[in-house]
């Protein structure tokens, strides 16, 4: 059976985000309240992450995530890992509202999920040596049913780290090996589902290309599902299977890699996949897309593209566009579908 | 006519910790000629960022360079006197860093930074200096410059406080630029604009440029030479598209092979096994060796260079065929 057809097969998805929104602000106390109604305070603002997204991630898939920085595909991916609440929507987990789960089930799905974060040295308590730190949670958690220590060498192991070197502290280690005991660590609680946000972004080109085989390595052997938050277009393109492509709080692009960079849809997304960088002899000129990501403090209306659109007519600037389905699994939110419609 | 960049046998040294001195540049050469952009490739620690700081005579004590030449439109800049060095830098040879927050002056006033640049080698008034540094900042790419030169540096997005820096560095019209990993920490898009005004500033110019990045991508689409270093040296070095559709080295090879893309999706990429060893722990002979599928007994004996100063690479047992 091939891995298409693994995807389709599957009845209910293993993670669903729906309408899920997140907001971040200082929250006001009593006195700030009283003199913002009162006029004499300008309310506190608030950064509008994500705006109404709805994903779905089935069993066995990879799926791309794309953006800018600061477009909220981090804050996407801390909610999908199920470590950061969202402000409005439902979070399902293999058919259940994450928010409703309780005890045992709660835990269960929290450590179903696990994330991969950008900066290995930072997600490693530096006081720690490689043995304990990927043992403490599955010790916690009870998983580990015989000796700890094998326990340990058998999950170092499968992240290709050598066991020998377990009673070292995190600075001995290369930025490579760091990358392989964060891994090791979120495998070791046995996870269904990995969110890697950035996780091979700091990495040098060889080293990259050994993490990236074995992440793919891992997903046949422990049948993992991955959501790979990644701002290299060349990653990943290599990677997933479906790529979504986020801008300023929104997906406004989903499809099967291989339609979504021979066929993008969203001005956006043609202009980004441009400017893939590819190894190719020959100078080139490189043009340049206009314009910055504005500010989530204070989004344009309507279609937030619209002012670095070179199709915007007036309906951008007011409505938002609502997703559609222009292919088999080609999600794309444009205006311009529709007219191409009429 | 004479390059406007030769480096001979470039070695620069930090003192180890057993006395002995560790070359982060050994025994570097290559040539520019003006106008023309060299791209200059490695992984981190591969000695890239330091060749780049040689030149500009900005390696701090307790490093040192410790042997070679630099010739720079002709003369040897290498062990020129600090007031020579003074001279040049800034003015002819410019430099553009990673992380623009390096170059910039957090407390001083965009305007303040660039008009006291102006000074430091030419006389002119305060008025002059601030029109010279409006149209830098217009040429740029930078909107509305008059009021932005009243701007400071946090007040710029990361890819804006980029354009300050490079209208920095062209101030005073360099015949040379060195930029080092400068796109390295902005996005795509914003990459490429930086890169697009950066092709586009420099080509009106002539200014030539070493471009220092560990992205391939980057520099097959930008520069006209390649130079790639691996363990302080500099390991293949020639014609862009000679090197990217025919690699010699093995390192070279291999570093093209495991780059992401859509030809390698759903399989497993090449990849070059181990890690970069550390300066202290350099293999004797070729440093490549110890992860090299190539190598042999005759790999323990330190690989000369083969070829001119313009195309060379370091290896007994070089690929003969190009790439698929």
């Amino acid at each position: 059976m091939t891995m298409a057809e693994t995807v389709a097969g599957a009845s209910t998805p293993l993670l669903e985000l729906r309408k899920v929104s997140c907001r971040f602000g200082a929250r006001p106390d009593l006195a700030a309240r009283i003199a913002i109604a009162l006029g004499a305070a300008k309310p506190f603002p608030i950064i509008h992450a994500l705006d109404k997204v709805d994903l779905t991630i089935r069993k066995g898939e990879v799926l791309g995530l794309v953006g800018e920085s600061g477009c909220g595909k981090s804050t996407l991916g801390r909610i999908a890992a199920g470590i950061l609440p969202p402000s409005e929507g439902q979070v399902f987990w293999k058919g259940e509202d994450r928010a409703t789960l309780r005890g045992s089930r709660q835990r269960d799905a929290d450590l179903e999920a696990q994330m991969i974060f950008q900066n290995p040295m930072a997600a490693l308590n530096p006081r720690m040596t490689v043995e304990k730190l990927v043992a403490e949670a599955p010790g916690i958690h009870g998983l580990i049913k015989g000796s700890t220590g094998s326990y340990v060498d058998d999950y170092l192991t499968k992240a290709g780290f050598d066991p020998a070197m377990k009673k070292r502290l995190p600075h001995q280690f290369s930025g490579g090996q760091r990358a392989r005991v964060n891994i090791a660590r979120a495998l070791a609680v046995q996870p269904d589902f990995l969110v890697c946000d950035e996780s091979v972004a700091a990495l040098d080109v060889s080293i990259q290309a050994q993490i990236l085989n074995l992440f793919m390595d891992l997903r046949e052997q422990l049948d993992l599902t991955y959501l790979f938050v990644s701002h290299d277009l060349g990653v990943v393109e290599h990677i997933s299977d479906r790529v979504a492509i986020m801008y300023l709080g929104r997906v406004i692009e989903e499809a099967p890699v291989a339609e979504i960079f021979s066929r993008p849809n969203h001005p956006y997304t043609q202009q980004l996949l441009a400017e893939v960088p590819r190894i190719r002899p020959g100078k080139r000129r490189f043009a340049a897309m206009k314009g910055e990501l504005p500010s989530p403090l204070n989004p344009p209306k309507g279609c937030h593209f619209h002012p670095r659109c070179p199709h915007a007519h007036d309906r951008c600037r007011i409505e938002v566009p609502q997703k559609r389905e222009i292919a088999p699994g080609h999600i794309s939110a444009c205006h311009l579908n529709d007219k191409q419609a009429v | 006519m004479t390059a406007l960049l030769e480096v001979r046998n470039l070695v620069t040294e930090f003192p180890g910790e057993a006395g002995n001195g560790l070359r982060a540049v050994d025994d570097v050469s290559f040539r520019l000629g003006r106008g023309e952009v060299l791209g200059l490739v490695g992984e981190s620690g591969s000695g890239k960022s330091v060749t780049g700081f040689s030149i500009m005579g900005l390696v701090d004590w307790p490093g040192r360079v410790a042997g070679g030449q630099i010739l720079f439109d002709g003369e040897d800049i290498a062990r020129a006197d600090e007031e020579t060095r003074r001279s040049l830098r800034g003015r002819r040879i410019a430099m553009v860093f990673q992380d623009p927050m390096m170059t910039l002056n957090p407390v001083l006033r965009i305007g303040t930074q660039m008009t006291e640049a102006l000074h430091a080698h030419e006389r002119m008034s305060a008025t002059a200096a601030r029109e010279r540094a409006r149209d830098a900042l217009g040429l740029v790419g930078i909107p509305s410059p008059e009021e932005r030169l009243d701007a400071y540096p946090h007040q710029f997005s990361g890819g804006m406080r980029q354009r300050v820096a490079i209208a920095i560095a062209l101030l005073h019209r360099p015949d040379l630029i060195i930029a080092d990993e400068p796109t390295t920490a902005l996005d795509v898009t914003i990459q490429a604009q930086i890169i697009s005004e950066f092709q586009k500033l420099t080509e009106d110019q002539g200014t030539a440029v070493i471009w220092i990045t560990h992205d391939l991508a980057i520099v097959s689409g930008l520069a006209d030479r390649i130079a790639v270093m691996y363990g302080g040296r500099i390991v293949e070095t020639g014609n862009i598209e000679d090197v990217l559709v025919a690699p010699k080295h093995p390192y070279t090879h291999g570093l093209i092979r495991s780059v992401p893309s859509q030809n390698s999706r759903g399989h497993r990429l090449a990849q070059i096994p181990g890690v970069t060893p550390s300066l202290a722990r350099m293999p004797e002979g070729c440093a490549f060796r110890t992860r090299c599928e190539r190598a042999t007994d005759a790999c323990t004996a330190r690989p000369g260079r083969f070829g001119d100063v313009l195309a060379y690479h370091r290896c007994f047992h070089p690929h003969e065929e190009a790439l698929v």
